[in-house]
């Protein structure tokens, strides 16, 4: 199974990140009305790599530092406008929507990757 | 059992309150010529008050959505003006009007159908994304 979870690994950690990345997006673009809403993001490349970084180190205790992280403990930041609003609201509809737009032709993607290794395995395993 | 905000409530929620918000301005624009014989019975715009609504408490995932916390009345001063001859006028010859700014209504109006279309973009979106997630492996 080892083997399979290490196969899968990289796509599943992606879209788990992805559809993270689209529930904070999506939460900006349903507050871009409300005053003093702060529009939150997370940066996708760092909070991968420090998901993927868990390595072979296991903790043996609960008091040991955190290796890594998974999808969960990724860091939610906090936008930095480009023009502040006079209510406080700091999100800008048009940068989300191209965030969100990037963000999900990602997530489409990530699903391709997966699927051609999950029709790779399929045929290494019939011997097509 | 922890109700978790799935990006499905974020934009259903989010597009109630912009709902909300569409029904005040026809509201607003519907009574913009209601008269009235005293400055205590005329109309008053409403507005509606948006609030965020965290997923958890410490706001840590930056999941969230809004709601409508309050309907405003508001309580500018009616307009007064001088029509001795309108059936409704008072005794000293005037009728009030609603403080009702029908331009700033109109723009209230087209930003509440732009944001409400931007969660249904949000919510179609999510809504392929997870039907091809369903289909891994096909």
């Amino acid at each position: 199974m080892k083997a399979l979870d290490a196969l899968f690994k990289a796509d599943s950690t992606a879209l788990s990140l992805r559809q993270k990345r689209m529930e904070i997006l999506g939460s900006n673009i349903a507050n871009a009305a409300t005053p003093h809403f702060k529009a939150r993001d997370i940066d996708f490349e760092a909070a991968y790599k420090s998901a993927m970084n868990t390595g072979e180190i296991t903790k043996t205790s609960s008091a040991h530092i955190d290796v890594g992280g998974t999808a969960d403990t990724a860091d939610v930041r906090y936008r930095v406008p480009l023009s502040p609003s006079l209510d406080g609201n700091t999100v800008e509809l048009h940068v989300e929507q191209v965030q969100f737009a990037e963000n999900a032709t990602h997530y489409e993607a990530t699903l391709n990757f997966l699927n051609g290794r999950i029709s790779t395995m399929r045929k290494a395993l019939r011997g097509e | 059992m922890t109700n978790k905000l799935t990006i499905f409530d974020v934009a259903g929620r989010s597009m109630a309150a912009q709902q909300v918000r569409l029904n005040t301005v026809a509201s607003n624009l519907a009574n913009a010529a209601s008269v009235s014989g005293s400055p205590d019975t005329v109309y008053r715009p409403i507005k509606p008050v948006f609030e965020t609504q965290y997923h958890d408490v410490m706001e840590k995932t930056g999941i969230a959505t809004v709601d409508v916390a309050d309907i405003y009345q508001s309580d500018a001063t009616p307009e007064k003006r001088y029509q001795p001859n309108h059936p409704l006028a008072d005794k000293d010859g005037y009728i009030y009007a609603p403080p009702i700014d029908q331009n700033a209504e109109m723009v209230d109006m087209l930003e509440t159908s732009r944001q409400y279309q931007n969660n249904i973009e949000v919510l179609s979106t999510a809504k392929t994304l997870l039907i091809k997630t369903l289909n891994v492996g096909k």
